[in-house]
């Protein structure tokens, strides 16, 4: 299977910190692909280079073979790429439906002319986007919201609507950026199902989250992160069983908890 | 599954329609007629002025520049040009369109106030321009301007016609064509927000970073809304100067271009309906302040501020929400 995100010696210095430090990763298609670490492990940076909000040091990011290497923010949805936030971006002055239509932006008319004349081109697309964009809530598992406005929703809601609208760009890979951060084990659980049912749509997930069992339970691939380097590589069992993750990242067990394992 | 609501324009505009209607029975005389007019152009360019601050967050101080842009252009097209007033207007429009574009092209690439400090700029030197070029402009003394003309038909404000067997006066033709321009400027003006172009707009000022991972390129949108108000100025503008037959500096001044912005932020940013009241209560407040004397202005700046320290969200939105919340 061909990789639809390759990562090739990515570097990004802050003044003399290196907050990535030559990584190198590739994702497969359709697959979920966690990427933990301790905090400032470079995580988020990674998201933000992979994106586009910051420009790497060294390195290349590909997508489908194409590289990313200039590409503004905004370029990347055609591209088939979208993302949520850690710290929730969402516009409160919206309504929650309005914010996921907004995600189908790039699929919709945008003429000057035609949006101040409201032409019926444009209307039937807006109409039909209305509707998907409405069952899309429904996917992630806010629908008891589709009336409201987002100022009007909680936090765990807002998260899911985020995810919604990321989805309705209608993108190959979702980078999903501590998606349970805040949310209890309930709502955690039905994230995990939602990322499921993403995954089985065939959309490829990059995860960074530092809810373990959520990532154990979920990936097919785990990539750990330590102060910009990669640390290790593999499945959850794998990672699991890795002595130096063990150190590094989820503490070293005590004798007497080795002697009862 | 919960249905989805769609939001109706349709009460919002027949409730418009009929207070336009309405207007002209309390107005006893032509003083009357010519203050709902001014409320109207007024309105017009408030209308437009709020697609940019009110739901794109972009601030403009210099638009009294395009307001006068289009006026002396409709003016001096059809003084020395020999265009009939409609060309003239939609010119006017064009080169108003453009200028905004020229100014904002470089500008709104850059994050933050710029857009404001470029107009405040702009609008400034217009006012110097228009001044000082008097040759061109007539400088202070101002520019006469032809009536207005549509298919034939002159309609000077000092006219009578004969309408369906009534007789009207050219001032209240003036009212009707003013009110129905300002009725075909909100109902532009409430598609636009409701489109996909709108959405995008209104997530500028929501959250800019979710509109770029949406694939809005920022600048770009910032830039085509900055030139529809433009627009929206320029052809109330071009109005304002067929209906007064003379022009003068004043209406490129900043002091209009800060009572534009007063209008958007009293009446209720990103409130269509509230930036037409907004200019409705900053017109007729200094006409029942007058008997204040020298008190008019103390008095109508303590108004304004009142307004703003208790409705900070601006008239309409905060009445709105009261509404609602009492409903609840």
């Amino acid at each position: 299977m061909s990789a639809l995100l390759s990562v090739k010696n990515l570097s990004k210095e802050f003044g003399g910190v290196h907050a990535v430090e030559d990584l190198s990763f590739e994702v497969e298609q359709g697959r979920i692909h966690s990427i933990i670490g301790p905090n400032g492990a470079g995580k988020t940076t990674l998201f933000n280079l992979i994106t586009g909000l910051y420009q790497p040091s060294a390195g290349s990011v590909h997508l489908n073979g194409r590289s990313l290497a200039g590409h503004k923010p905004h370029e990347l949805a055609p591209l088939g790429m979208c993302r949520t936030f850690q710290n929730l971006q969402i516009c409160m002055n919206m309504s929650a439906l309005e914010n996921v239509m907004l995600g189908r932006h790039r699929h919709l008319g945008q003429g000057t002319l035609a949006s101040l004349l409201k032409l019926p081109a444009l209307r039937r697309g807006d109409h039909a986007c209305r509707q998907q964009c409405a069952d899309l809530m429904e996917f992630v598992g806010c629908g008891q919201y589709l009336n409201h406005h987002a100022s009007a929703m909680p936090y765990g809601a807002l998260k899911r609507l985020e995810i919604a609208r990321a989805l309705a760009s209608e993108p190959d890979i979702l980078l999903l950026d501590e998606p349970a951060a805040g949310l209890n084990r309930t709502e955690t659980d039905a994230l995990r199902d939602v990322i499921r049912k993403i995954a089985d749509k065939g959309i490829t997930v990059v995860l960074v989250e530092h809810d373990m069992k959520l990532v154990m339970s979920v990936s097919d691939q785990v990539l750990v992160l330590c102060y910009g380097r990669q640390l290790a590589e593999g499945t959850p069992d794998q990672i699991r069983a890795n002595p130096d993750v063990i150190d590094a990242y989820l503490g070293s067990r005590k004798p007497e908890e080795e002697a009862l394992a | 599954m919960a249905t989805v609501k769609t939001h109706r324009k349709a009460p919002g505009l027949i409730a418009l329609f009929v207070i336009l209607a309405v207007a002209p029975l309390l107005a006893a005389n032509a003083f009357h007629y010519d203050l709902m007019i001014k409320i109207c152009l007024t309105a017009i360019v408030a209308v437009g002025l709020n697609l940019l601050v009110g739901y794109a967050g972009q601030v403009s101080l210099g638009h009294a520049a395009f307001y006068a842009g289009g006026a002396y252009a409709s003016a001096l097209l059809t003084q020395n040009y020999e265009f009939a007033p409609l060309p003239a207007m939609l010119t006017a429009a064009v080169a108003v369109g453009s200028l905004a574009w020229l100014v904002g092209r470089p500008i709104l690439h850059l994050k933050g106030h710029y857009l404001s400090m470029a107009t405040l700029g702009l609008g400034v030197i217009a006012a110097i321009v228009i001044n000082n070029e008097d040759q061109i402009t007539g400088g202070p003394d101002g520019l006469p301007v032809a009536p207005l003309s549509l298919f034939g038909h002159e309609l000077s404000v000092f006219g009578s016609y004969e309408w369906f067997g009534m007789t009207i006066t050219g001032t209240q033709l003036w009212y009707l064509l003013a009110a129905g321009a300002l009725f075909l400027a909100v109902w532009l003006a409430l598609n636009l927000i409701d489109s996909p172009l709108g959405r995008a707009l209104r997530a500028l000022h929501g959250s800019e970073i979710a509109a770029q991972v949406a694939g809005v390129d920022t600048a770009k949108y910032k830039l085509r809304v900055f030139v529809i108000s433009a627009v929206y100025a320029s052809v109330a503008g071009s109005l304002y100067a067929h209906y007064s037959g003379f022009i003068t500096p004043d209406i490129a001044s900043f002091g209009h271009s800060i009572e534009l912005i007063t209008i958007v932020v009293l009446g209720g940013m990103a409130s269509t309906y509230g930036v037409i009241l907004g200019a409705a209560i900053l017109l007729l407040i200094p006409q029942f302040l007058t008997g204040f004397q020298e008190l008019e202005m103390v008095l109508f700046g303590a108004i304004l501020m009142a307004v703003m320290i208790f409705m900070p969200r601006g008239l309409v939105p905060t009445i709105a929400r009261r509404f609602q919340k009492e409903a609840a």
